[in-house]
């Protein structure tokens, strides 16, 4: 009896270990901080190409912009982003691709 | 009509010396004079490292000339400019408009809290030591502020 009651326990004890797991995963997903458009935030009306500064960021070493989802920019922002980027790459201020 | 405002940025070989700048800038001034057009700016960013090579070039000197005039003069300029072989390269892009919406938002947001502030009973510009000061760190925490995965 205590043998059987050992084991039933020990199997009762693993599902609750694996339930107890995956609850957890469920409930707290990853952590990922609350972004934020850098634009908005600061309070920048003005996104120059002539200002390298403000747009290096959003130009990681490959050269490629920087996305949304990954950069929290809002959409008129990024847009306005955008064109700058383009235009400073056509002046040589910013790559069009690194190898 | 023809009061529009443009913005070109030209980049020259690196070897070019402060007169060869000048006196292409005496010959953008003279197409913009001649059709009626008024160079409000002009500014000389001096050498600067390309981000890629052009031609055989990795330096360049750049010179940025703000220009008031018609979209004709523009034109014209931008014909001239890709003809003269000293001009690396070249970008012409209108401001005005662009410049007005910036000056539109930021009247706007300065009236919008001036206006909440005296319904809170302050007086409508910031007083210096008032509320959260801007250096604080964990103020842009949440911001983006370079690479992340």
């Amino acid at each position: 009896m205590p043998f059987g009651q050992g084991r039933s326990g020990g199997r009762g004890r693993g599902s609750d270990k694996k339930d107890k797991e995956k609850q957890q995963g469920q409930r707290r997903p990853m952590f990922r901080r609350r972004k934020v458009c850098k634009f908005c935030a600061d309070k920048i009306d003005d996104i120059n190409y002539k200002d390298v500064k403000l747009l290096g960021p959003f130009v990681p070493e490959r050269g490629k912009i920087l996305p949304r989802r990954i950069s929290g920019t809002c959409a008129m922002h990024q847009r306005k982003l955008q064109t700058a980027i383009k235009r400073a790459r056509q002046l040589a201020l910013i790559p069009y691709v690194t190898d | 009509m023809s009061d529009r405002q443009y913005e070109l940025v030209y980049i020259l070989p690196p070897e070019t010396s402060e007169q060869q700048a000048g006196d292409l800038h005496e010959q953008i001034a003279g197409i913009v004079s001649r059709m009626n057009g008024t160079i409000e700016k002009s500014e000389n960013w001096g050498r600067r490292k390309l981000a890629y090579e052009i031609g055989h070039f990795k330096e360049g000197v750049y010179v940025l000339e703000v220009i008031n005039g018609s979209g004709e003069l523009m034109k014209e300029l931008d014909r001239r400019l890709k003809v003269i072989d000293e001009v690396v390269r070249h970008l012409i892009v209108r401001v005005d408009e662009e410049k007005k919406v910036v000056e539109r938002t930021r009247t706007k947001r300065q009236s919008e809290s001036e206006r909440r502030r005296v319904k809170r009973g302050l007086p409508p510009q910031r007083q210096p030591g008032e509320g959260r000061s801007m250096e604080t760190d964990d103020l842009d925490d949440d911001r983006f502020d370079g690479m992340e995965v």
